[in-house]
Order: C-alpha cells, then sequence, then structure tokens
C-alpha cells in the first residue's frame, strides 16, 4: 500500500543520531511523515476514480430507468442502512481518536480505540450478511440470475388487494383507451373537421413540449384525451398518470413490498438491473471495509507490541486515512440506494 | 486556530477528541436529517428532483467534514487537498460529461424485459401453471425448451 521503511538497516555505521523508525534517505521524521501522507492521499485519490467509474455507470443506469431504481429500493431495508451509516461514522470517529491518542502517545488508549474500529468494522460486515442474506433469500440476485428462482414457488408472497386494485385500473383504462380510439377511427371515416369543444383543450397548461406533455390531472381523462394526441405523446401521459397514482399510496423509503417482483405486475422492464449494480458497489464497498478491518487489526497488533511512539505513528494516520476514505464512500451510497 | 490546537513537538496535527466527538456527532444528526428529508414526498410538491439534490447536497457536506476534520485535511498542506479535491473534480467531469450524451436519446428504443429475460419468465409462468412443487428443474426444462423453441439467431443464454 504505501512504502515505508520502519527499519533502516545498518544506521549504526553513520554514527549520527538517526531513531530507528526513519528511513536513511529522510531528513527527518516529519519529512518521512509528510512523504508518506502524500503517497497515501494519492492512493485514496485513485479509490476515488475506482469508485467514480461505478458512480457513473449508475448515474446512467438511472438517468435512463428512474422506475427501477424507485422500484428496486422499496426492497432494500432504510433502517438497517441507517443503522450501517451510523456503525461506520462512529468507527471513524474511534480511528481519528487512535490516530490523536498515537500522537499524544498514549498507547494503551490507541489500543482501545483500534479494537472499537474494530468492532465497527465487524459490525458493519454483520449487518451487511444480514442484509445480503435477506436478499438471496428472497432471490433478489444481480443479473439474470434474479429470474432463476430456484425455488420460487416456495417463496412468493401473495398479491395484495392494492396490486389486484391496480391491475384492474390498469386495464380498465387500457379498455376506455382502445374504445376511444376505435371510436375515433369511426369518427375520422365519417367527420373530418375537429371536434366543436376543441377550445377545451387549449388550455395555456396543457402545453406539448420536447419533455412529454404537462397535464391539469383534474380536467383530462385518459379516454378523452385519446381522441386528439398521437399514441407517443400518450403512452407518456399514461406513464406519468401511474407514477402519480403510485405515489399517492407510497411514502418514499418506506418499503412497500406489494408482491415478490415476479409475481408484481407493475415490476418495471428489466427491474434486475438495481440488484446488479447495488450488489456491484455495495460489494466493493464491503472488499474494502475487510481490507480496512485487516489493516487495523494489523495496526492494532503493532501497537500492541510497542511499535508505535508519539515520535512514530506514521502507519496508524495512513490506515485510518484508509478506513475514513471507505468511511466517504459508504455516505454516498448509503443516499443513492436506501433512500430514493 | 490551526497553530493553537498544535501541540508541541509533535509530528503531525493532534485533533482534540472533544471535537472528533462533536464532529461525529454533527454527522449523525445529517444522517438523520438525510433519511428525514428522503421521507418527505417531493413528487406530490411538484418538485420530484429535490429528493436526489437534497441527499447529495448532505452527502457532500458529511464527506467535506469527514474529509476535513478526520482526515486532517484542514491542517494539511493545500497540496494534499489540491490532489483529492481534484479526484472528485474529475469524477464529476466524468460522470457530468457521460450524462450529457445519455440525455440525447429516446428513454428507451427497446420497451419491456429484454428478450432473454421474457423466455425466462415465460418458463416460470409455465411452470407455475402445470404445478407448484418441483420448480427448479421444471423451470430450467421449459427454458430450454422455450429458448429451442425461440428464434434460433438468439444465442441461449445459459
Amino acid at each position: 500500500m504505501t512504502e515505508l521503511h520502519v527499519q533502516s538497516d545498518g544506521h549504526e555505521e553513520h554514527g549520527h543520531d538517526h531513531p530507528e523508525f526513519l528511513g536513511h534517505h529522510w531528513k527527518n521524521p516529519v519529512q518521512q511523515f509528510e512523504a508518506g501522507k502524500l503517497g497515501m492521499w494519492l492512493f485514496l485519490a485513485t479509490e476515488v476514480l475506482l469508485f467514480g467509474g461505478l458512480f457513473c455507470a449508475y448515474a446512467i443506469w438511472r438517468s435512463n430507468h428512474p422506475e427501477i431504481f424507485k422500484y428496486g429500493s422499496q426492497f432494500l431495508d432504510t433502517t438497517w442502512g441507517a443503522i450501517n451509516t451510523g456503525v461506520l461514522l462512529i468507527s471513524s470517529m474511534t480511528m481519528a481518536m487512535a490516530v490523536t491518542f498515537a500522537a499524544r502517545g498514549n498507547n494503551r488508549a490507541v489500543i482501545v480505540t483500534l479494537i472499537l474500529t474494530l468492532f465497527g468494522a465487524a459490525g458493519f460486515m454483520a449487518i451487511k450478511y444480514v442484509e445480503y442474506n435477506h436478499k438471496f433469500h428472497e432471490g433478489f440476485y444481480p443479473g439474470m440470475a434474479f429470474y432463476e428462482q430456484p425455488h420460487a414457488s416456495d417463496l412468493w408472497l401473495p398479491l395484495e388487494e392494492t396490486a389486484i386494485a391496480k391491475k384492474a385500473a390498469i386495464a380498465k383504462s387500457e379498455a376506455a383507451l382502445s374504445t376511444a380510439l376505435a371510436a375515433e377511427d369511426v369518427k375520422r371515416s365519417e367527420m373530418p373537421s375537429p371536434p366543436a369543444d376543441a377550445q377545451r383543450w387549449n388550455k395555456p397548461e396543457a402545453a406539448i413540449g420536447p419533455q412529454g406533455m404537462t397535464t391539469n390531472q383534474e380536467s383530462l381523462d385518459t379516454a378523452e384525451m385519446a381522441v386528439f394526441l398521437p399514441p407517443s405523446v400518450l403512452g407518456n401521459i399514461i406513464d406519468q398518470q401511474g407514477e402519480l397514482a403510485y405515489a399517492e399510496h407510497h411514502t418514499p423509503g418506506e418499503p412497500v413490498h406489494l408482491a415478490h417482483p415476479l409475481q408484481d405486475p407493475e415490476r418495471p422492464a428489466n427491474a434486475q438491473k438495481f440488484f446488479t449494480i447495488y450488489f456491484l458497489m455495495t460489494g466493493l464497498h464491503g472488499i474494502h471495509v475487510v481490507i480496512g478491518g485487516v489493516v487495523i487489526l494489523w495496526l492494532l497488533l503493532k501497537t500492541m507490541k510497542g511499535h508505535f511512539s508519539r515520535e512514530y505513528y506514521t502507519p496508524i494516520d495512513l490506515g485510518g486515512l484508509y478506513w475514513h476514505i471507505v468511511d466517504v464512500i459508504w455516505i454516498f451510497l448509503f443516499p443513492l440506494f436506501y433512500l430514493i | 486556530m490551526s497553530s493553537s490546537n498544535h501541540e508541541h513537538g509533535a509530528v503531525g496535527h493532534i485533533v482534540p477528541i472533544k471535537m472528533l466527538i462533536g464532529t461525529c456527532f454533527a454527522l449523525l444528526i445529517l444522517t438523520v436529517v438525510t433519511v428525514w428529508v428522503a421521507k418527505l414526498d417531493f413528487v406530490k410538491m411538484q418538485l420530484s428532483e429535490m429528493n436526489i439534490l437534497v441527499a447529495m447536497g448532505v452527502a457532500v457536506v458529511k464527506c467535506t467534514i469527514v474529509a476535513l476534520i478526520f482526515m486532517h485535511l484542514r491542517w494539511e498542506r493545500s497540496f494534499i487537498g489540491f490532489v483529492f479535491v481534484g479526484s472528485f473534480l474529475f469524477v464529476g467531469v466524468f460522470i457530468g460529461f457521460a450524462l450529457l450524451d445519455t440525455a440525447e436519446y429516446q428513454p428507451s428504443l427497446i420497451p419491456g424485459d429484454s428478450p432473454q429475460i421474457q423466455l425466462k419468465l415465460d418458463a416460470l409462468d409455465a411452470a407455475q401453471a402445470t404445478g407448484e412443487h418441483g420448480g427448479a428443474v421444471h423451470a430450467d426444462a421449459v427454458v430450454d425448451q422455450a429458448s429451442s423453441d425461440a428464434d434460433h439467431d438468439t444465442p441461449a443464454d445459459h
């Protein structure tokens, strides 16, 4: 990770006052410490770029298909996610405390705070295990495995009344739409001139723009609109109405398990993509947490052996920086997946 | 502030424990705020973009606090801040320009599930229709059946 020359071979030959931990090519401990820190920060910048690629994928997927993210996010447990955020923030604090105590030469306090940080890492992974296990149990796998469902018949939850009602409402509006379109076909063949009340629709609110159509929900009815609008524009409006109806009974942030996705008539197309990027990003973050935990364990053992002093605690400082960047990445992951 | 906190003879800057506790407290409060804001229904308020903006704004503030206090960035040389903030700026350029292009196309050229997914869904439906138990073996068999029935130009997905 970083090149730190803890041992300086044969430093006695020089015959001048050179501490054990100081590499020969350094003028003094401060210079060595500063160089180590710069190296670590450069590494952290590459970590930001690594996750940046995944955040870019997330941004493109979400901007193309917001409905997949809105839908998939319901199946994540916001409470566990928030608790995990707290666990990481507190462990970040104990890590920063360890650095402070190390700089003051208080080894016993360093050991205590490093153990607390280690508990934080273990706690985070334990909660992540519970969450992942639940997802796997329900068959929310990344990629095509989402549709495999080896034990689907045992796991599928019964459809709730609201889902059935919504399915019926969709069918009804589709039927009304096709009736209206059929009526319009008849009208067109007989009477090509626009209807007498066409004036009614030329309201300022109802403007057709490049983004689709802004509608006044109270005065417009899908079946009526079908008479005047091309199917492409109409499709947009039906989507918007569906979204508004969905928003009315769905409080964001609260899980609404209407039905298992494979049984849910409202499951958006390619819904597995949410879980693909969820497991990819939280999985890579989880790997970082495990590595951070190993680093902290190593620091703990070195501290217990008395390797560090107030003149030399560079590994604790740099390990801490790594632990904080893991926290920073989770700070972005949490709202992007759990709070949609 | 910087010099007054610098304890004598230390190699690096020493951040007082009280300040770390206060920082952590502020971060936890911000976490509660971001969870609370996410529960507000901005779609109803005709501000559908608000949720993501507030969530990202709070995340940036939290990230800044962690970097400045926990990571000592506030007391570091400015070059280190340049390296770190620069990495975020470049990620911003990367995502920003990628999104600029994404917004230029139709949202969905192929509506519905992908053909491979549709095959699997049909197989599951068939498995449901024929019997509730033995789903695993049955579903696989139907998938094989369906993919061999389907257009031979489509490569089988397993």
